[in-house]
């Protein structure tokens, strides 16, 4: 990718996360809860809005401890997913490898980035095109939970496909 | 993005004639701390006020004093004999030391010091050490001159020159520590490269909070920083000149994700993790650009790659075995050696640089550990153990490791700690704020 398109897919990136994920670069990857305006999102009740994608489909999948495997539960979401790309052409997505506190800062942002790269495999088995795919590993840098405890654990060990406007190959 | 002030600073140091004896007796042996001694006592030392012989000094000379014991007794080598204990009173430099009255309050070592300020703003610090119970000074008397604004480097110069002659090896005080600045909530931390003496004073910014930074290293002179940034949305290795402040990222190919960069030994190469395709290997290229060299190709995890103070081999982490253990290769790449084989998982190997010991990070049963072993993985010895401790980092010295400590829960943040080689003196090195991830400058010149 020349400077320029990367330039540019970010710019598309940070454009789209300002209105469909006000707090992506503030609280962690922006799956907290509020401050989503629906408007630019469009309806969850709307099947091609990136907010059907994101909450009525389900943006994210979870991991094991130390795994990029992905689970049964994982992959029936993730072929929702892979659906919902291949209807609507006009998104691309930036997939978020996320990993729990449990580990070391360099080893995390390695197993964010095979959870993430995981999903990016399955999405394009199921015909996705590459081209539309990123990957960014957060290590453990961005947890959404913060008690130290499985329970925030298990959500923290995260992969989340972020849908970006498309148009950029 | 803040300017910094030129690090380096000239400071003339020459040698002092020997002060007047007032008496000289001699006893069995040198005054000197073995630190592979593995039960060392703190040496009891007397460290009364230096003489400002300037009447504009005298702050100076108060806040010189306060550096240096804090360094000395920081080590946990030394113990303060309470100066209102003295019976003898230093008024002038060059008066006769009258070693009994320093041996009745069973004092080793005496430190006598002075301070002096011209118009030109020019300050001027003596000092001598005295062996007090062989009734001799230790060592010639220095003098270091150079800008006032320098005093607490000349501070840390006085206390590397006594730590070195009573120990017999070099100091670690006139360092320097690059590391994170972090604030904000754990779900929403920002974070700054910064700059700061060893001991946590004069703390300074390099970058601002704009996108997250992670893990900065320090060049073999301390001229550049590498680390690395999400300036683009994407983990990437970055090279920051010290004295501007300025960073350049590293060219590297499309679609790749890199972190975790050291310099080699001479400052030319970096090692660094790569990920291409969601796999990360170990890569070599020239800081200055050019050609990369792989140097693992496995489906594993391999990262945290450091050099060898020679130069030679290359210590890392990989996960090929299944679980995170260290591993040694040649600098070329090729066969890798493993080391570590105890209980739990090993990561963040740094070598020391004195060569002898491999520091690293250990989890087991939930609790992480910073460690050492030697290069062949003999010898393992775990120096601490909480709930989150990682990333250490050697005293220029190799005597010294300082490493990060997160604490537990919702609201639990990161500090920096410091741990001797023995186990010995954790200490929270005192900074405002939350922190991580040091890396410590070789000794300034």
């Amino acid at each position: 990718m020349t400077h320029l398109k990367k330039a540019a897919l970010l710019v598309a990136l940070l454009a789209v996360s300002a209105c469909t994920n006000p707090d992506r670069f503030g609280n962690g990857d922006g799956g907290g809860p509020g401050g989503i305006e629906s408007a630019e999102l469009g309806s969850p009740g709307d099947p091609t809005s990136p907010a059907y994608f994101q909450q009525t489909i389900g943006d994210r999948v979870l991991f094991a401890v130390d795994e990029s495997t992905l689970s049964p539960e994982a992959r029936s979401i993730l072929s929702e997913q892979a659906i919902w790309l291949l209807d609507n052409r006009d998104y691309n997505a930036v997939i978020e490898g996320h990993a729990d506190e449990q580990g070391t800062r360099e080893y995390n942002l390695a197993l964010g980035a095979r959870r993430a790269s995981a999903v990016q495999q399955f999405l394009i088995a199921q015909g996705v095109s590459p081209d539309r795919l990123q990957t960014v590993t957060y290590g453990k840098e961005r947890p959404l939970e913060v008690c130290s405890a499985e329970s925030c654990y298990a959500k923290n060990r995260r992969a989340v496909t972020v849908i970006t406007a498309g148009g950029i190959s | 993005m803040k300017k910094l002030a030129a690090l380096s600073v000239i400071l003339t140091c020459l040698a002092l004639l020997a002060a007047p004896v007032a008496q000289a007796q001699e006893r069995s042996g040198p005054l000197r701390i073995i630190l592979d001694n593995p039960t060392i006592e703190p040496m009891p030392v007397a460290l009364p006020q230096f003489i400002a012989e300037t009447p504009n000094a005298r702050d100076y000379a108060e806040s010189i004093s306060r550096v240096i014991a804090s360094d000395l007794i920081g080590t946990g080598l030394f113990r303060e004999i309470p100066r209102n204990s003295f019976i003898q009173q230093v008024t002038s430099f060059d008066s006769p030391v009258q070693y009994a009255d320093w041996r009745a309050i069973n004092s080793q070592a005496l430190l006598t010091g002075a301070v002096s300020l011209d118009s030109s703003g020019r300050l001027v610090l003596k000092f001598r050490l005295f062996d007090v119970f062989a009734g001799k000074q230790l060592g010639e008397g220095l003098q270091f001159g150079g800008p006032a604004t320098s005093w607490r480097r000349m501070a840390h110069k006085v206390a590397d020159a006594v730590y070195a002659r009573i120990t017999g090896e070099t100091g670690y005080f006139d360092s320097r520590v690059v590391f994170v600045a972090e604030s904000g909530p754990k779900n929403n931390r920002r974070k700054r490269i910064a700059i700061m003496d060893y001991d946590g004073a004069n703390v300074q910014y390099l970058t601002d909070a704009s996108s997250i930074v992670i893990a900065p290293r320090f060049s073999p002179n301390g001229d550049r920083i590498l680390y690395t940034s999400y300036d683009t949305g994407f983990p990437q290795v970055t090279v920051l000149d010290v004295s501007n402040a300025r960073g350049r990222q590293l060219d590297m190919p499309a679609k790749t994700m890199s972190f975790a960069p050291r310099f080699s030994p001479d400052g030319r190469t970096i090692v660094f993790s790569l990920t291409e395709g969601g796999n990360t290997d170990i890569f070599r290229m020239d800081v200055n650009g050019g050609s990369m060299a792989r140097l693992t190709s496995t489906p594993a995890i391999e990262t945290a790659p450091s050099f060898s103070p020679d130069g030679r081999q290359i210590v890392f982490e990989s996960d090929r075995s299944g679980s995170q253990q260290l591993y040694i290769m040649p600098v070329g790449g090729g066969e890798a050696k493993r080391i570590s084989f105890g209980q739990g998982r090993y990561g963040t190997p740094v070598w020391s640089p004195r060569g002898d010991l491999i520091a690293f990070t250990k989890q087991n049963n939930g609790r992480f550990h910073i460690g050492v072993m030697r290069t062949d993985g003999s010898g393992e010895r775990l120096l601490t153990a909480s709930f989150l401790d990682e990333g250490p980092t050697w005293s220029p010295n190799g005597r010294v490791i300082m490493f990060t400590r997160e604490s537990q829960g919702a609201d639990g943040a990161p500090a920096l700690y410091s741990v001797d080689i023995s186990g010995r003196n954790l200490r929270r090195v005192p900074i405002d704020g939350a922190a991580s991830d040091p890396s410590w400058s070789p000794l300034l010149p």
